[in-house]
């Protein structure tokens, strides 16, 4: 079954390139609904206190130890849901708008979709990186052939064509990615090496058998290049502002919303597990990168008129406090974290989408020549509106939640680091205001016309906007499901650090320092800080 | 007086007798009356189609050969089987291509076989002697295959150049040989091994001349940098089908005899020369890379790639391990089938455009000629080492032997070459998709009442991919190209099956690296 939830959406799109024109769009759409149901079904199905589930097992390439290995957690379940539900409110909103060439579109938006599944529910190394890798190729031809040629404007002076700024995206992101994956046959070979055990590349096994500590610190900053330069984090972020400006929205909506999250995913699901001691020395370092990134992505995302750039810099202040929150290293931390990708996916997506029918109705990415949009849209403006409160997390929404756990974890850890990191959330606040101000209040510009957005895509959007509110309503719904996971993910962290510190005595008040519960992870059987402390 | 003929091991020796039969035929077919191209192609395709039958059908016999002189293994039938893939192809390639027919079609296929003969010797030769006469037997019939478009100037200054620059550095092969011979008195491979083994003279200057200059000479062959300054313009020159050739076969049988001279003779020397050989595989990666970034004709273009891809196979000698040679014997196969995939598109073009080989040939392909547009989507991918693709396993592969062999550094080099690449390869695939066709249409380069050839009207889908249905705009011409499009197609799609399901290859490699040790 879960092979079907990955595949789904590529044979979806398979069959669409063999059925008449006007079919190409729902045989797509029915490929990534059909992902979307069996998510639902995995959901419904999940047992938060099972560990792994619907596991799938088979060897792939047996000489060199790659096994075609799958299943869900309480980490990644939500995350596949989401994807599958962006997917498909993407693939529904170009199968309304049909692009040109829509065979080649949907392919590739299949691909990828059926790509980031695969890194979601991936339970081996290496096929993670293969999936990690592969979901990028997709995005090269949809950013390039259908991506816009840009002037340069006030903000970003340089003109920038599409097949330049894809490049450029495509370099920075496989710079990261193919370190990655000698990284990946390192930990491997070097494991095997030490076990003296077949070569394996199961994440498992090789959270088992953790490597020295020398091997593990370079190991750590080739996986955290990949992972970072993906979010895009400060520094690293130098392909994500033309690309941004390049590329086409709905392909830009999942890719800003989900493809960020495999990379926050990754630390959580492959660096702390794997490399624990290498993450605990390098805490601060990467909690200071976050920092940066909070800060830098706020002040460039209140400084910018083009609505575009405004929500990439506001997705890198986002996955700066995604980031945070997994650095602190604890249950909390980590809870917010993850119950923050999903609102941020939740949130950018339909902003981007939305933004699509801004720019045609003011016919220019610049919000310095949108403005009183709202006039006779109400229905855009209240779906806007409600969008806008979310990303700048108002109290109530489950953004706050988010950022809430997120600090409370910050707190513990670095009390310096929450107290800057503090000013990220007042930040958000302004650049969300101004983002909805400049384009929906004040009067009408010459040129621009206020109309409603139709209803097809208002109904993507607004189906959207109702998971934001339903999730506002209830954020226990997923803090109770992945609580378990995080746990986990963090515990072996916690431990090998107590034991190589020596500070504390038995494994449950280790435990409890970093805000573990020890039945949780007792109850955890096998798992690797067990093993540990044996 | 009895005279003892020696014992011929006819089955070991089909696959070179099967060859040398076909050449005869060929040649004979050519300089009948009434040609047909067809007929000469078809038994060309026959005859390679016979080796390859045979070298299956020997697939897992493990014996010497004419008193020694060839060892019959998988290592050297892998190499026959990738060179006889390659000379099909390029068989289906070179059918209309002015060069062949200028040259004479007999006299074309005839030298195309000899090559592959050549190649088959080399890769099962475990004699110093025999390792020169295949080699100059591979070599030979490419230095007129270069000049046989002989209306073209480019053509004829390529032959020249490969000829000159081959024979140099034959000859300073030839020299090395010498040494390693004066130093071990054998030109036995397994008598030289001996002999420099454990306790023998190893460190003797007449060994090191003679390993240094044997390996500058298969250096030139392979055209790993510093001896690679003949590739681009050979390449470039040359038509288009035999670069093609020359881009994979040559690559694959060299390779597998500098492996087999290395690690069956020179096996005792690895601790000698494994730095060495990393540093000329830095360098030709380095050099490869950066050289390819500028170009626009894609014909030198595949040429550096060329440099930079046999750095990355380096590496597979260097560790000097089984899992090396295994990976090397993967990459040779999929860089074959994705290097195929990227000369078809680009041959067919040729003759479609009159750019040339110039990039701008392929402006606009993904909308206008879709059969053409994933080939070499694909095979670019691929040479990029994308996940789906044989390129990915192949790395991995590459990866996972350099870092089992302590080469870990090794590793990140060819991840970074592999960075850099990119911008030359997407470069391409930009061309291919994000561009408007703005072809010129021009007749075919054949006289006679055939349409003009054009590349359709752009933005539109002539062809769909999935379902191959052609439909109105596909012009005349495009689609006597029927063959070349279909062989580029099974190329992209194996090459897209071995990402996907590696195992069958990756079984056949191990099979065949696992032959030496």
């Amino acid at each position: 079954m879960i092979n079907f939830l990955i595949w789904a959406p590529l044979a979806g799109a398979l069959v669409a390139c063999a059925v008449p024109r006007r079919l190409i769009g729902w045989v797509a759409c029915a490929g990534s609904l059909a992902s979307l149901a069996l998510a639902i079904v995995v959901l419904a199905d999940f047992d938060p206190s099972g560990g792994l589930q619907r596991t799938f097992n088979e060897s792939w390439i047996p000489d060199l130890g790659v096994s075609y290995s799958l299943g869900i957690d309480g980490i990644s379940v939500f995350l596949v849901l989401l994807t599958a539900t962006l997917w498909f409110a993407a693939t529904a909103w170009s199968a309304v708008r049909m692009p040109e060439r829509p065979r080649v579109w949907f392919l590739m938006m299949g691909l990828a979709e059926s790509a980031t599944l695969g890194a979601f529910c991936a339970q081996d190394l290496l096929l993670f990186v293969l999936f990690f890798d592969l979901m990028l190729i997709p995005f090269y031809f949809l950013f390039g052939s259908w991506g816009q040629d840009v002037e340069g404007d006030v903000s970003e002076p340089q003109p920038v064509t599409a097949s330049r700024a894809t490049i450029k995206m495509i370099v920075y992101t496989l710079v990261g990615s193919l370190l990655m994956l000698v990284g990946a046959i390192a930990t491997a070979i070097l494991t095997s090496d030490d076990t003296g055990n077949a070569l394996t590349f199961s994440i498992s096994e090789l959270t088992a058998h953790p490597l020295g500590q020398g091997s593990q610190d370079w190991i750590f900053w080739f996986f955290a290049a990949a992972f970072l330069v993906k979010m895009p984090a400060f520094l690293v972020h130098g392909w994500m502002p033309d690309a941004y400006r390049v590329a086409p929205l709905p392909a830009l909506a999942v890719f800003s919303a989900v493809l960020s999250k495999v990379a926050a995913y990754g630390f959580l699901r492959i660096v702390l597990p794997i490399l624990p001691d290498a993450t605990v020395k390098f805490q601060g370092v990467l909690m200071l990168i976050a920092l940066a990134s909070i800060l830098y992505g706020s002040v460039m995302a209140f400084t910018q008129t083009n609505a575009r750039l405004v929500a990439g810099y506001s997705s890198m202040a986002q996955l700066g406090f995604i980031t945070l929150g997994i650095f602190t290293l604890r249950p909390d931390g980590a809870d917010g974290a993850v119950l923050q990708m999903v609102n941020h996916g939740l949130v950018v997506a339909p902003l981007l989408l939305i933004m699509v029918v801004l720019v045609e109705r003011a016919k220019s990415d610049d919000i310095t020549k949108m403005g009183g949009l709202a006039m006779r849209a109400p229905v855009l403006a209240a779906m806007f509106l409600i969008i806008t409160m979310a990303l700048l997390a108002i109290p109530g929404s489950s953004n706050f939640i988010g950022e809430l756990y997120i600090l409370f974890g910050t707190f513990q850890t670095k009390i310096a680091i929450a107290l800057v990191g503090f000013l990220g959330v007042a930040m958000a606040a302004y650049y969300a205001l101004r983002l909805y101000q400049r384009a929906m209040h004040n009067r009408l510009r010459d040129g621009v016309e206020s109309r409603e957005i139709p209803l097809r895509e208002g109904a993507i959007v607004g189906a959207l906007v109702a998971c934001i509110v339903a999730l506002a309503l209830q954020p226990n719904f997923i803090l109770r499901r992945i609580d378990g996971s995080t746990q986990s993910a963090v515990a072996s962290v916690a431990i090998n650090d107590c034991l190589r510190t020596g500070s504390a005595g038995p494994a449950d008040k280790c435990l409890a320092d970093f805000g573990i519960t020890p039945q949780t992870t007792a109850s955890n059987e096998g798992g690797p800080e067990l093993q540990v402390i044996k | 007086v009895t005279f003892n003929a020696p014992e011929i091991d006819y089955a070991g020796l089909s696959p070179v007798i099967a060859l040398t039969t076909g050449l005869c035929v060929v040649l004979i077919a050519g300089v009948l009356p009434r040609i047909d191209r067809f007929l000469v192609a078809g038994l060309t395709l026959a005859t390679l189609a016979a080796t390859a039958g045979m070298a299956i059908w020997q697939w897992g016999e493990r014996t010497d050969l004419v008193s020694g002189a060839l060892r019959l293994d998988e290592l050297g039938l892998a190499a026959a089987l990738i060179a006889i893939l390659a000379a099909s192809v390029v068989t289906v390639l070179s059918i209309r291509e002015p060069a062949a027919e200028d040259a004479g079609l007999g006299a074309f296929y005839a030298l195309l076989l000899g090559s592959v003969l050549g190649m088959t010797i080399l890769a099962s030769s475990q004699n110093l002697v025999s390792f020169f006469v295949g080699l100059e037997l591979l070599s030979i019939p490419l230095y007129v295959m270069c000049g046989s478009a002989i209306k073209r100037e480019a053509s004829l200054e390529s032959g020249l150049k490969y000829l000159i620059i081959g024979s140099l550095g034959s000859a300073t092969l030839l020299y090395g040989f010498a040494m390693l011979y004066g130093a071990a008195g054998s030109t036995d491979f397994s008598a030289i091994a001996d002999s420099l083994g454990p306790g023998g003279n190893a460190d003797d200057t007449l060994v090191l001349l003679g390993v240094a200059m044997a390996a500058t000479g298969l250096a030139f062959k392979i055209s790993l940098a510093p001896f690679h300054q003949w590739t681009p313009d050979v390449y470039q020159g040359a038509p288009t089908p035999v670069t093609a050739f020359m881009a994979v076969a040559t690559k694959a049988a060299a390779f597998v005899a500098f492996a087999r001279l290395f690690e069956v003779a020179l096996t005792d020397l690895a601790g000698d020369w494994d730095t060495a050989l990393a540093a000329l595989s830095v360098i030709s990666i380095a050099v490869g890379n950066i050289g390819a970034l500028g170009q626009d004709s894609l014909k030198r273009l595949m040429g550096y790639s060329g440099i930079a891809q046999a750095g990355y196979m380096l590496a597979g000698i260097v560790v000097f391990s089984e899992t090396g040679l295994n990976a090397l014997i993967f990459y040779l196969a999929a860089y074959c089938l994705m290097n195929l995939a990227v000369f078809v598109p680009i041959v067919v073009r040729e003759r479609e455009t009159d750019r040339g080989d110039d990039i701008s040939a392929m402006n606009g392909i993904g909308a206008s000629r879709p059969l053409l547009a994933w080939p070499i989507t694909i095979g670019m991918l691929a040479l990029a080492g994308l996940p789906g693709t044989s390129g990915f396993i192949g790395k991995l592969f590459l990866i996972e032997a350099a870092v089992e062999g302590d080469y870990t550094w090794l590793g990140v080099v060819i991840v970074i070459g592999t960075m850099v690449s990119l911008a030359y390869y997407l470069r391409v695939l930009a061309a291919v998709w994000m561009r408007p066709d703005e072809s010129v249409e021009r007749p075919a380069p054949e006289p006679g009442p055939m349409p003009a050839i054009a590349g359709g009207a752009p933005g539109e889908e002539a062809v769909t991919p999935a379902t191959g249905v052609v439909a109105g705009a596909i012009p005349k011409g495009a689609s006597r190209c029927g063959l070349v499009v279909g062989a580029g197609l099974i190329c992209a799609a194996a090459t897209v099956f071995f990402g996907v399901i590696p195992s069958p290859l990756v079984d056949w490699a191990s099979n065949a690296g696992a032959s030496i040790f």
